[in-house]
């Protein structure tokens, strides 16, 4: 419980941090969000090999997905995705109703401006994890209402 | 879910090397990142633990080793006062899970104070209570030293808080 407040904290420090330095520094917008996501990614990878030391094989890619939304997102995130959908073609959008790194921010639209920030990290866990798996996949996240977002991956 | 929190702080680290060269930078980057993260857990802290106003500087010094490293760590340090004032306490961690994954500091970077966030988080914590204080690492299990200390020293005295009381 303490951990998640811990986290909590920590990732948004992060953010803000990079921002900061970011404005006192050459670096442009673009690249913290790179940065952010670059630090998930790492993130991302170690957490799945740990979590999936025990686990059975996977049958195909959308148990992949399913283990993600699952299990995954429970460990992490204590709640499960509470929407998946794919288009059998590789695409798959992850819908979370209620994305705890959002919920302390806002409960509808204001800062949607600012929200981007804080799901790059959470890209990066994803394509992270994805990877380590065996999986190549591009990771983007949208947020149309707060706490609400969905991750697009392809 | 603690390993998220401390591979996500050694990603943090990590990144932080990449973007500065020297390691006062970054211990300093880290110490500012913990002050921030302080001053929002001690909320977190009091609303969790319901604790009541600790009276004396090593009543705090316990608390903060007992009750708060346990609840976000899982670790409970030792605590020893080392001035006959009263205001130098160290907390003496034998085992410290920010460092779960790191084996050693690389070469290059022996001056890092890998978790120089903690410093930070007890410094802007205690300055919430308003108890100014400075925290800093005695010693370092990664440099090679046998344990890891951390050294909290109250700047205010005591007779302060007495006089609030009234």
């Amino acid at each position: 419980m303490a951990d998640e407040a811990l986290f909590l904290l920590l990732h948004n420090e992060m953010v803000a941090g990079l921002y900061r330095a970011a404005e006192q520094g050459e670096g442009e917008n673009g690249r913290c969000t790179t940065k952010l996501e670059s630090m998930g990614f790492r993130v991302g990878q170690g957490l799945i090999e740990r979590f999936t030391k025990d686990t059975a094989r996977f049958k195909d890619e959308l148990d992949i997905m399913k283990f993600i939304c699952k299990d995954f997102w429970t460990t992490v995130f204590k709640k499960q995705i509470d929407n998946l959908r794919t288009n059998h073609q590789g695409i798959y959008v992850l819908q979370d109703n209620k994305f705890r790194l959002l919920t302390q921010m806002s409960a509808g639209k204001q800062y949607l401006e600012h929200a981007p920030k804080y799901l790059a990290f959470t890209c990066g866990l994803i394509r992270g994890g994805l990877s380590n798996l065996g999986i190549k996949s591009i990771v983007t996240a949208e947020v149309s209402s707060m706490p609400a977002c969905k991750y697009a991956v392809v | 879910s603690r390993e998220l929190f401390v591979l996500t702080y050694g990603a943090l680290v990590a990144q932080l090397c990449k973007d500065y060269e020297k390691d006062e930078d970054v211990n300093t980057c880290l110490d500012r990142m913990g002050y921030g993260i302080g001053v929002r857990l001690i909320d977190d802290f009091l609303a969790r633990s319901a604790v009541k106003k600790c009276r004396s500087y090593s009543e705090t010094a316990d608390m903060i080793a007992q009750v708060a490293f346990k609840m976000y760590l899982g670790v409970t340090p030792s605590v020893s006062c080392s001035s006959a004032a009263g205001n130098e306490f160290s907390l003496i961690l034998d085992k410290n899970p920010l460092v779960d994954f790191v084996e050693e500091l690389p070469a290059e970077r022996a001056s890092l104070c890998y978790c120089n966030l903690l410093c930070g988080v007890i410094r802007g914590a205690l300055e919430m209570v308003h108890l100014a204080a400075e925290v800093t690492f005695l010693q370092d299990r990664l440099k090679g030293d046998a344990v890891t200390e951390i050294g909290i020293t109250f700047l205010r005295k005591a007779e302060d808080r007495k006089h609030k009381r009234n």
